[in-house]
């Protein structure tokens, strides 16, 4: 069915565009944070 | 990791408010998932296609969403007395999320018109205007990185946020004002005839449930990364200024100090 092919594919690009993004994201925060004190994170 | 100066350092952008948001975002994406390609019936005019619309209505609200906020949060920067670059940060992550998610509607849209249409891409007028939706905030992420300082950034994208959001209802529109082959609304109708029911209304609505929640989740991290790289960039500069301070200086009054012994700038955040 060719349209199977199709619709997974726009789960697998969406889902995987958003976790790829999730990973470059929490990544970016993890090194950025582990430079700074508690105390001057708003947040904590 | 070291921190600079005696505190506690935990590095991560995470609270229990945002993992608790993180889980439950995780649950409805996986409930999406089952639902949207198992359990949801096919529709009688698209067949097995409309699957594609669970993912391709809630990703364009959310990159409508995401564009409207950066709107109002440069707004909130540009115009408040305070100019707290907490809203500017704000609009820089909401713009990010944006573009994403204007990627995936885009890419899953062209599929979905590969199976309807017959082709991936036609200069259809809602079409072409989302394209340039994007490649407009492509430009607005581009400017962001331009050299300066955070207020700088914060004026010049924030006026061009203020610019790029006018184009959402020029998109939206685009199918009424100019008839093309793309399909008018399928659920917010004037006349509120909605054409989809049962359980494949249920799926649509809850896809875009849970992609608000993702959007939440992601936007309250990336403020808080780009929130941490500011401070860095701030701590940065004061250390470079002190260096050269002591490099002007007579040679005995320069102290070799270690630089994680020196003492720390004071640090300001928050909106």
């Amino acid at each position: 069915m060719e349209d199977a092919g199709f619709i997974v594919a726009c789960y697998v690009v969406t889902f995987g565009g958003v976790a790829a993004y999730v990973s470059y994201v929490l990544r970016r925060g993890r090194r950025a944070t582990e430079q700074l004190p508690d105390e001057s994170k708003p947040w904590m | 990791m070291a921190d600079m100066a005696t505190g506690r350092t935990t590095a991560t952008t995470a609270t229990a408010a945002t993992r608790t948001l993180g889980i439950v975002t995780l649950v409805g994406v996986a409930w999406l998932i089952v639902s949207g390609l198992l359990v949801s019936p096919a529709d009688v005019n698209q067949g097995e296609s409309v699957r594609i619309l669970y993912l391709h209505a809630p990703s364009a609200w959310v990159a409508y969403l995401a564009f409207v906020v950066t709107a109002g949060a440069s707004a909130l920067y540009l115009f408040t007395k305070k100019h707290s670059l907490g809203w500017d940060r704000l609009a820089g992550a909401s713009a990010e999320i944006g573009v994403l998610f204007m990627a995936v509607t885009l890419v899953v849209g062209m599929l979905w018109g590969r199976l309807t249409w017959g082709v991936f891409w036609r200069w259809d007028a809602r079409l072409t205007t989302t394209a340039f939706l994007f490649v407009t905030y492509i430009g607005y992420l581009a400017v962001r990185r331009l050299g300066g300082t955070p207020e700088q950034r914060a004026r010049r994208s924030g006026v061009l946020a203020l610019l790029a959001v006018l184009e959402i209802p020029l998109v939206h529109f685009s199918v009424k004002l100019w008839r093309g082959l793309h399909q008018d609304a399928t659920v917010l109708r004037p006349n509120g005839d909605v054409k989809l029911d049962g359980f494949m209304l249920f799926t649509l609505i809850f896809g875009v449930a849970v992609f608000t929640l993702m959007y939440v989740w992601l936007v309250l991290h990336r403020q808080r990364t780009l929130t941490a790289e500011d401070l860095l960039d701030d701590v940065g500069l004061e250390i470079a200024i002190a260096e050269r301070r002591g490099e002007s200086r007579p040679p005995d009054l320069a102290a070799d100090v270690p630089r994680s012994d020196r003492p720390r700038p004071d640090i300001t955040v928050g909106f």
